[in-house]
Parts: C-alpha cells; sequence; structure tokens
C-alpha cells in the first residue's frame, strides 16, 4: 500500500473542469469538422495520432507534436494539474488537436494547436474553440499564450493582436509569453470563432470514433500500419 | 521577320520548393530541354538564356542568376540576361527573346522563369511585393497589393454589380481545373455554399482585404517554369511541332491608380491584347483557351472583358453561365490559374505560356478544351501599370 501513498503524493489535486459542448463547423471544402472534448482515458488515441510527426521537422511539427504527446501522456498518467484535450475530427477521423490548462480560476494556459491535416484553416478553428473554451465555458479572464513556429505567431500573436507579456513566465518556457485579455477575446471572437451546436446525434457518432489518420500530407508516403 | 514558336516546355511543382533558388530554376529548364530533345552537352545549340524574377536578389539574395544558370545548365557560352519587370517577368522575357530570334539575332532561346517566395514570411513577402507601387503616394502610406485589389474589387462591385458569390464562382472553378492539374499549388476544392454563403464562412473563409477573401486570392507560391523558343526556319531541329508566337502586345499605365481616369479600367490590358491581335490577325472569337492573371479573382474577370471576351461589365455575368469553364465558351485559366495553380511572380507568365502551349499540344489530359486551337494570355505587372499578352497558335 505504500505505492499507492506515494501515487497519491504525486498526483496532482484536480479541480473541476466545466465540459465543453460539441459544435460543428463548415470547412472552406464543406466538410463538418466537429469539434468535442476527449476524456483522459481517449488521451494515449491523441498520442497516436500525433506521433507520426514528431520526426517532420517543417514548420516545427517535430517539437509541436513531441510537447503535445508529452503533455498528452503526463495528463494520462497523472502528472499534470487541470489539463483538457479538443479534438477536431472529419467523419471521425481526427485531423488536429488543442490543448491546455488552468492555472487557477482566473487564468489559462494554453499548451498547443497542431494540425493534422493542413489547408483547411482547421488549426484556426481549433485554436478558436480552445479560446472559447478558457473565456466562455470556464470564465476565465485571460489566457497565457507561446508560439514555437512562425505559422503560431502569425495565427495567435499578430491575429488576436495578443498583449506581450515577456516577464510572465509560460511552463513552456523559452519564447516570450503573449497573453489573449478578455477584452481582446471580446474584440476577435465574431471573427474568428464560428460553429453550431448542438450537434446532430449522427454527426456526434461519428466523431466519436476518432479514427487515426491514415497518412500525413507533411509526411509524404506515410501509410499507417494496420 | 522571322517567325518564333515553343518547341520545349518545362514546370516544376508550385508551392513549398524544397530546393535552392538555381537547383529549382534548373529542374524547370532541364525539362524544357529534354521535351525538346535538347541534351545541354557540346553543341546544345541554345544561343540565349532569358531568366524572369521579380525577386531573385531581394529575396534569395542572388544577383547575376541568369548568369550561374547557364553555367549550371552546361549552356555555356550561350548569352545570358536576368529580365525584372515585376509579375510580368515572365511574358516579358519570352517578349525579348521573340525579338532577340525575329531579329536574327539568335535561333532559340531558353526563356526560364523562376521565383522563390517562401522562403519569407507571409509579411515580408506581402511588403516585398508592395515595393512596386509608387513610393510616396502608395507604399509609404501602407498601401499593398491586397489592400489595393480590395479597393478595385469593392469599386467594379459597385459599377458593375459583381457579388462575392461571384468571385467564389471563379475560386471554385479555378481550383477545379487545378485539381488535374499535377503541378498546381492548391489541390483542393472549396465548396460554393460553404465559402460564400454558409454562416461559417468568415470563419473558414476570412476577410484579406475586404470584400476579398481568402479564397479571392493567389497563394503565394515558389516555382519554374521554362520554354524554349526557336525560330520556325529551324523547328525542324526539334523532334516536337512548334507552336507559334503568333501575337505579342504589352503597354503600361499610371504608376498610381488614382491618376488613372476610371480606375475600374484595366486600360493596359485593353492596350496589350489589341496590339497581340492585330498582330496576330486575329479576334477575340478567335481564341479558343486563356490564361489570365487571376493573382485576385477581380482581375480574372475585368480581364476576361479588357480582352474582348465579353462586354464590359459582363465578365461575371458570363462566369455564372459557366461560359469560362472548361466546355464552356471561352475556358479560362485551365491551369488553374494563379489563384490555384500558384503564383510565383517571376515564374507566373512562363507558367502561363507552359499551360497555352500544353492545350494546344492537346497534353492538358483532364483539363484539355477539345481541339484548342488558338490561345491568349496575360501577364500582368503592378496593379496593371505594365502588362504583356500572347497568342500562341498551333501550327496547320
Amino acid at each position: 500500500m505504500a505505492i499507492d501513498k506515494t501515487e497519491q503524493m504525486l498526483r496532482p489535486q484536480e479541480s473541476p473542469l466545466a465540459p465543453y459542448e460539441a459544435k460543428y463547423i463548415t470547412l472552406a471544402n464543406g466538410q463538418k469538422l466537429v469539434v468535442h472534448q476527449l476524456k483522459r482515458e481517449q488521451a494515449p488515441l491523441a498520442m497516436e495520432a500525433v506521433k507520426p510527426l514528431m520526426t517532420v521537422e517543417a514548420d516545427f511539427y517535430d517539437i509541436v507534436a513531441s510537447r503535445v504527446y508529452a503533455e498528452l501522456l503526463g495528463w494520462y498518467r497523472y502528472r499534470v494539474k487541470d489539463e483538457y484535450l479538443l479534438a477536431g475530427t472529419i467523419d471521425g477521423v481526427i485531423v488536429g488537436l488543442v490543448n491546455g490548462r488552468t492555472i487557477d480560476d482566473k487564468v489559462g494556459l494554453s499548451y498547443h494547436t497542431i494540425t493534422l491535416r493542413q489547408g483547411l484553416r482547421i488549426g484556426a478553428q481549433l485554436f478558436a474553440a480552445k479560446m472559447e473554451y478558457h473565456f466562455d465555458v470556464l470564465g476565465q479572464e485571460e489566457v497565457w499564450i507561446v508560439a514555437e513556429s512562425p505559422n503560431g505567431f502569425k495565427r495567435w500573436m499578430i491575429e488576436y493582436e495578443l498583449e506581450p507579456r515577456p516577464e510572465q513566465w509560460h511552463e513552456l518556457g523559452g519564447v516570450p509569453t503573449y497573453v489573449l485579455t478578455r477584452a481582446l477575446w471580446e474584440k476577435h471572437r465574431q471573427a474568428k470563432c464560428t460553429g453550431r451546436r448542438p450537434v446532430p446525434q449522427e454527426l456526434l457518432e461519428t466523431a466519436s470514433q476518432l479514427i487515426l489518420p491514415e497518412s500525413y500530407a507533411q509526411i509524404p508516403g506515410y501509410q499507417r500500419s494496420v | 521577320m522571322r517567325e518564333v514558336g515553343i518547341v520545349g516546355i518545362g514546370h516544376t511543382k508550385f508551392g513549398r520548393s524544397k530546393t535552392g533558388y538555381i537547383e529549382m530554376a534548373c529542374a524547370a529548364a532541364l525539362e524544357a530541354l529534354d521535351d525538346a530533345g535538347v541534351k545541354p552537352l557540346a553543341g546544345h545549340g541554345i544561343d540565349q538564356v532569358l531568366l524572369a524574377t521579380m525577386g531573385a536578389s531581394m529575396i534569395n539574395h542572388q544577383s547575376s542568376v541568369a548568369s550561374a544558370l547557364v553555367d549550371t545548365l552546361n549552356l555555356r557560352p550561350a548569352m545570358a540576361e536576368t529580365v525584372e519587370n515585376g509579375p510580368a517577368s515572365g511574358a516579358s522575357a519570352i517578349k525579348m527573346g521573340y525579338s532577340l530570334i525575329a531579329s536574327g539575332m539568335a535561333d532559340t532561346v531558353l526563356v526560364i522563369g523562376a521565383e522563390m517566395m517562401r522562403v519569407v514570411s507571409g509579411w515580408e513577402g506581402t511588403d516585398f511585393v508592395a515595393t512596386m507601387l509608387h513610393p510616396e503616394a502608395e507604399y509609404d502610406l501602407g498601401l499593398t497589393l491586397p489592400a489595393l485589389a480590395g479597393m478595385f474589387t469593392r469599386l467594379v462591385m459597385d459599377s458593375y454589380g459583381v457579388t462575392e458569390r461571384d468571385l467564389a464562382l471563379v475560386a471554385v472553378k479555378n481550383h477545379q481545373n487545378a485539381l488535374a492539374n499535377p503541378v498546381a499549388h492548391i489541390r483542393l476544392v472549396p465548396d460554393l455554399h460553404a465559402i460564400s454563403e454558409d454562416e461559417d464562412k468568415d470563419a473558414v473563409n476570412p476577410y484579406v482585404a475586404e470584400p476579398l477573401r481568402l479564397y479571392d486570392v493567389c497563394p503565394v507560391s515558389d516555382g519554374a517554369a521554362a520554354v524554349l523558343l526557336c525560330a520556325l526556319d529551324v523547328a525542324e531541329r526539334f523532334p516536337k511541332k512548334p507552336i507559334r508566337i503568333a501575337g505579342i502586345g504589352q503597354a503600361t499605365d499610371t504608376h498610381t491608380i488614382a491618376e488613372r481616369e476610371v480606375p475600374t479600367d484595366l486600360y493596359a490590358v485593353r492596350e496589350a491584347a489589341r496590339q497581340a491581335y492585330r498582330m496576330s490577325g486575329l479576334c477575340p472569337d478567335d481564341i479558343d483557351v486563356a490564361e489570365l492573371h487571376d493573382a485576385f479573382l477581380i482581375l480574372e474577370i475585368v480581364e476576361s472583358e479588357e480582352v474582348g471576351f465579353f462586354k464590359r461589365g459582363e465578365g461575371h455575368l458570363a462566369v455564372r453561365e459557366g461560359k469560362t469553364s472548361l466546355g464552356g465558351q471561352i475556358p479560362i485559366n485551365t491551369s488553374g490559374g494563379l489563384k490555384a495553380k500558384g503564383h510565383p511572380l517571376g515564374a507566373t507568365g512562363v507558367s502561363q505560356t507552359v499551360e497555352i502551349v500544353k492545350q494546344l499540344r492537346g497534353e492538358a489530359q483532364g483539363r484539355q478544351v477539345t481541339d484548342a486551337q488558338r490561345g491568349l494570355l496575360v501577364n500582368f505587372g503592378g496593379f496593371g501599370n505594365n502588362v504583356v499578352a500572347l497568342i500562341l497558335e498551333k501550327e496547320a
């Protein structure tokens, strides 16, 4: 029983997080992107989805995928406090993931946004959904954000006009911290955040299948082995 | 004056290049030489190489690139020059190659267009392109090409009733065409309702410069294309039947749009096309296929009027009726256009030429215009202040 007690000591005290109600967005090609929250026990599947990208240098996929993998592993193994994970799926296939956690009631911490299928602004929709979760569902006042790729910097820091706060330490470390305040969210929400609720039952059931991508445009020739 | 034809074509996949600038340009050139049955060895017979680029010096920090290309391609001692005429550099270089051959100074000219823009960030690229604008009257005020195109689009919409949905129709058409073009940058067909009417459209197809949305503007692309020109009197040296350059026109307009009498007119397009028709003895009704410079989709509509395919103010109606689609009255941008095939500035005019040659040879596969005999292309520089038009014709 000593092991159990030690494990108990190692696990963070979890705060209850309100659930994110699934929504769907019609993408530019007409496909329906369903954004929905995943549970802790679904983390290994999400980890499998990003794993092939851990060696892709282009656009810093390697560092982002590796970090997402580690963050989800930490969450799955009870080593991260108050983490959450949202997935974007098309026809049940995982096409993108966003995760983060809360520091306290007022402040959120954005971890990562990773797009598995490129070219449809899926990352932009998922990032907006993540901010929607922090501000509109959890009622937080600000979210701390960092970017590891030029694409991320352009999409978040520039497009959302994030407030630079380099003195604030983000736990991803390294690069300067930027902050999406509630005022900035209110300013950009209408243009950036979209989607409809409730998700029709059939669409939701398909989304819950969580199918791993068969291939990745970022990895020419890759085919997931059965 | 000697007549001139095209006997070889080459084209890299547009998008993000995985090679360096010289290697990318050489890939297109070697494909064109191979297409023409030319071996880059001693006695290769290439008299001149012209390289069209707008940004090699500024973006890639490489100058005198034409000389480097000649050496890398093993085409010494061919003459070499770099041609810079903004986004119209490609067709300008072809015009110069034509002149060299027509005058008797050369028998064969290899024209390469190459641009590598994705090595810089999007806003650096936008700033670089904006250096074409008037330095005090436009650039210093923060104007960019998308901003000018947005204002131009609004004026055309107000004047002629063009709608955002009309632009989306052009986008869908061009993306559909690009699906059949293996060298196109974007291989994705947007859904008309999703990008123009759906309640999610502002997020999935956001405004870039209102009223222009994401799907109304071309992507930033790397890429290269090449054509081998020769005098028709030496064309028997080459295995493929030449495609004749039947007409060339070029015209300029005011540097600042604000100085134009009618800002929605593209005078230089009209004049360049008029010259090309006059030289070829053809008229708009004789043209079977066209590549029009659709860096912003409104340009395809207005250019289709200025070159005489449709009456002024009716280009968008022709799009609605499918007249510019494959199988329509005059298929436009069968390659996918700049919109979907991509727009590597200096390469664009050469790429447009490659597409017309493919159409006239009957090599355009899934996007082939039935029995195409003559094609027109418009390569548009600045915001219409320097335009080159070419008419190509299949030899009988």
